[in-house]
C-alpha cells in the first residue's frame, strides 16, 4: 500500500510542476532551452542513484540507457543553443522541476533492493509522462526558434520511448 | 614455402572462394533506414540468405532486436549494423532502448531475384 501512495503523490506533484509549465502562459525560447535541459539532467542524476544503489541487472541496463541518451540530447541541445546565441534562462518551471526532484531523490535514497528498483521504475515512468506531456502541450508549441522546436520534438520520441521502456521495467518487477 | 605464405595463400583461397561462392551471387542487401526514431521502411520482404543493414542516422544509439530474443543487433549513432536472415518466416524486431520502435521482416524461400 505503502507505494501506491507513494505513486499517487509523486504523481500529484508532478501533475502540479506540468501546471506550472501549463501556468507560465508562453515561456520564452531561453527559458524552453532551460527546462528541457533541466528535464534532462534530472533523469540523469536519478538514473546514477539508481546504479549506485540497484543490484537489479534489468534496472542497471535501464538507468544506463537513460544516461546514454539524456546525455547525447543535452549535448545537441547545448549545441543548438550556442549556435542561436541563446542563453537558456532559469525560470520557475524548471526550479519546480528541481525541488521535487530533489524531495525524489531523498525519498529513494532511504530504499534499497526489491522497493528501491519498483519505486525508481514507477517514477521513471511518472516523470517521463509529465515531461512528455509538458513537451506535447507547453514547450513544443511554445518554442519560436524553428531548429528549437525540431530538436523538442525529437526530444518527445525518445521520452516517448523511454516512457514504454519504463513501463516494460514496472511490469517486469512484478 | 614458409608459414607466412602459406597462411597467405590459404586466406586468399578463401576470399576467392568467398567471391564466387553461390550465396553472395544471388543475396541482396536489404537498406532499413534508422532516423528520426523509426525503422524505414518498417516492414520489408527478405529472401532466406538475404542481409538486413540497419543504418542509423540518428544521433542516439539504437537496436534492433528480434521480439523472440534471438538476435540483437547494436546501432550505435551514426553507424550501421547487420544481419543475414537464414530462416523463412515473419520476425517483429523492436528498439530495447525506444520499444516504440519495431519493424517487421518477412523472410520467404527460394531465390526470387
Amino acid at each position: 500500500m505503502f507505494f501506491v501512495k507513494k505513486g499517487v503523490l509523486l504523481t500529484a506533484l508532478l501533475v502540479a510542476s506540468a501546471g506550472a509549465v501549463a501556468q507560465n502562459a508562453k515561456p520564452t525560447d531561453p527559458q524552453i532551452a532551460h527546462i528541457a535541459y533541466t528535464a534532462g539532467e534530472i533523469d540523469i542524476k536519478a538514473a546514477e542513484q539508481a546504479l549506485k544503489i540497484s543490484k537489479n541487472k534489468d534496472v542497471h541496463a535501464f538507468a544506463n540507457d537513460m544516461v546514454r541518451d539524456h546525455t547525447a540530447v543535452n549535448q545537441k541541445a547545448l549545441a543548438l543553443v550556442k549556435k542561436l546565441k541563446v542563453t537558456p534562462e532559469n525560470n520557475g518551471t524548471s526550479k519546480a522541476l528541481l525541488k521535487q526532484a530533489d524531495e525524489e531523490h531523498a525519498k529513494l535514497a532511504k530504499l534499497s533492493g526489491a522497493a528501491f528498483d519498483k519505486a525508481y521504475a514507477e517514477n521513471e515512468v511518472a516523470y517521463h509522462k509529465t515531461v512528455n506531456g509538458a513537451l506535447q502541450n507547453t514547450l513544443i508549441p511554445s518554442a519560436t526558434n524553428s531548429e528549437l522546436k525540431d530538436l523538442l520534438s525529437t526530444g518527445l520520441k525518445v521520452f516517448q520511448g523511454h516512457e514504454q521502456h519504463a513501463e516494460n521495467l514496472v511490469e517486469k518487477m512484478k | 614455402m614458409t608459414d607466412g605464405s602459406r597462411h597467405l595463400y590459404r586466406v586468399l583461397l578463401v576470399a576467392i572462394f568467398a567471391l564466387a561462392g553461390p550465396v553472395s551471387a544471388s543475396a541482396e542487401v536489404i537498406q532499413v533506414k534508422v532516423s528520426g526514431f523509426a525503422f524505414n521502411p518498417a516492414q520489408v520482404v527478405a529472401h532466406v540468405g538475404d542481409t538486413i543493414q540497419w543504418v542509423n542516422g540518428d544521433f542516439l544509439a539504437h537496436t534492433a532486436t528480434a521480439r523472440d530474443g534471438k538476435w540483437d543487433v547494436s546501432l550505435p549513432a551514426g553507424k550501421s549494423g547487420a544481419l543475414v536472415v537464414k530462416k523463412a518466416g515473419a520476425i517483429d524486431y523492436y528498439c530495447r532502448y525506444h520499444p516504440n520502435m519495431v519493424g517487421r521482416i518477412d523472410v520467404v524461400r527460394g531465390k526470387a531475384r
